[in-house]
């Protein structure tokens, strides 16, 4: 039956460039949300309210462009206790920790 | 049980749960000087536990955002006040594992401090600004000291707050690189307050030494700390160890260290430094710089074993599975450890027989021999940052 076949092949490149697409994966999405929960949340508070660091909730984040928090999460604010996290984050996976606080925790 | 002049909720009792906890005795007398308190970070809770079987006795829920939570104890060492970055305040009898009372004191705060005489308990808020003081049996409020400074009326961040003798709390302002000395012998309802300006830019923690003489404040804007002699308050502050990076590129620091809890060994201190993997030994005696220790990463916390034979560190993010013993004697690194994933905290019991270690990621805490580095036993626990044994009640500046 080449049919089956052929819409097995097709379903699993389907999912294939489906799974490509998405830049952050389940696993990886669960140790970036303990990241952030964890490390950023030693300066930022447990519920990003702000500590040492200022608050990253959803609406003090209101204001803030993505590209520009996606740079200070990846190289830090010099002058400041905000360090470069690029020796942990591509860029995808600093773009999906602004999507997620934008969300809200 | 007296109410609380202000505050939410104040008089609430926690749940505790006792499921699990099968060593608890309600009416059993006991004492305390084998208590000691663990925060859990994610859920808020706090475990009370003994050091003499090693196990957990109860937990308190329910009590907020505790990242940052540090706690106090009375000078009975029966009530642990507990510190929580959303500004909670609450005190806490360990015996019944009962929340006595509770204020919400301020929207976002970093510890405390109990006063000599054990009659206040002071806050360190970074918003809004400044120190809250409250009477220790009720927590009613007390005074209220805004950290002001500039011409504009800006509040500061409050850091590095301690107590020291004849009834004063230090702390420093981490906007306005001051630092402030408050005194509450006379009125504790307004405190003769001394101010310090321009003692280095952002005062990002301190100490006070264990005769309550000197209060040292860490800078993270400069290369150096600043020493205030309380035996000398005319002289003001002075930088000591300036420049200690010596121009180097500092590494980046992916948490910030402390310095409460630091060490004190064999008439030197140890202090961790900021951006570099080193461990600064410091000879009190002319404030020089002995050595530094290289180090696993950037260390958070350095304890010295009560007998002041070792120094334990523990790491910042990526570094934090490690803890590193240093041997006073010889003034190297003696032993590695690898307790597991997020080792944030570290506590001796009061003569040193144990070292308890809060391995956040494995949800454990682990008890060590220190001196054979055997593990000893574990316990269970959700995230488990600080822990605070009873003989803190007894210790100036802890």
């Amino acid at each position: 039956m080449p049919e089956r076949i052929l819409a097995a092949v097709i379903l699993s490149l389907l999912l294939l460039s489906g799974a490509q697409a998405e830049p952050v994966e389940d696993k990886r999405a669960s140790e970036l949300r303990h990241l952030l929960v964890q490390e950023c949340g030693s300066c930022h508070g447990l519920t990003m309210r702000g500590g040492l660091g200022p608050a990253l909730t959803p609406e003090a984040l209101e204001d803030r462009h993505d590209i520009g928090l996606k740079a200070i999460i990846l190289h830090g604010v010099p002058g400041t206790a905000m360090p470069g996290w690029e020796r942990f984050l591509t860029e995808e996976e600093a773009a999906w920790l602004v999507d997620l606080l934008r969300e809200g925790l | 049980m007296k109410r609380g002049a202000i505050g939410v909720g104040a008089a609430v009792f926690a749940l505790v749960l006792l499921l699990g906890f099968p060593g608890v005795q309600a009416d059993e007398l006991r004492g305390t000087g084998d208590l000691g308190v663990i925060i859990e970070r994610e859920p808020g809770s706090l475990l009370i536990v003994e050091s003499t079987g090693k196990t957990r006795l109860m937990r308190v829920e329910d009590l907020g955002d505790f990242s940052h939570a540090s706690v106090k104890y009375s000078r009975d060492a029966r009530y642990a006040f507990v510190f929580g970055r959303d500004g909670g305040l609450s005190r806490i009898d360990i015996l019944r594992g009962v929340v006595e009372e509770r204020v919400m004191q301020a929207g976002n705060s970093v510890g405390g401090a109990i006063s000599q005489d054990g009659t206040l308990v002071a806050v360190s808020n970074y918003d809004p600004g400044g120190v809250h003081i409250f009477r220790s049996e009720d927590l009613g409020l007390v005074a209220k000291i805004p950290a002001e400074y500039g011409d504009e009326g800006k509040l500061s961040r409050v850091v590095g707050l301690v107590d020291a003798p004849g009834k004063r709390f230090v702390f420093s302002l981490f906007d306005a690189g001051e630092i402030w000395v408050a005194d509450f012998s006379d009125d504790p309802r307004s405190p003769d307050i001394l101010r310090f300006r321009d003692v280095g830019r952002q005062p990002y923690d301190a100490l006070i030494t264990p005769d309550g003489r000197y209060y040292i404040a860490g800078l993270f804007g400069e290369d150096g700390l600043v020493l205030l002699d309380l035996w000398d308050l005319d002289a003001g502050p002075k930088r000591i160890m300036d420049g200690y990076g010596r121009g180097e590129e500092p590494l980046p620091v992916f948490k910030m260290p402390h310095l409460e809890g630091w060490a004190a060994a064999n008439g030197l201190l140890f202090l961790p430094a900021v951006g570099r993997h080193e461990l600064l030994v410091v000879n009190p005696d002319g404030w020089r710089e002995v050595t530094r220790i290289p180090l696993h990463g950037q260390p958070i916390f350095a304890v010295a074993r009560p007998d002041g034979r070792q120094i334990w560190v523990n790491f910042a993010f990526p570094d934090n599975d490690t803890i590193q013993v240093v041997d006073v004697a010889t003034l190297e690194v003696a032993h590695e450890l690898k307790p597991g994933s997020g080792v944030l905290h570290m506590e001796f019991t009061p003569r040193g027989e144990q070292a308890w270690l809060s391995v956040r990621d494995e949800n454990r805490v682990d008890v060590y021999d220190p001196h054979t580095l055997e593990r000893l036993t574990s316990l269970e626990a959700t995230t488990p940052s600080g822990i605070f044994m009873t003989w803190r009640a007894h210790r100036i500046g802890l």
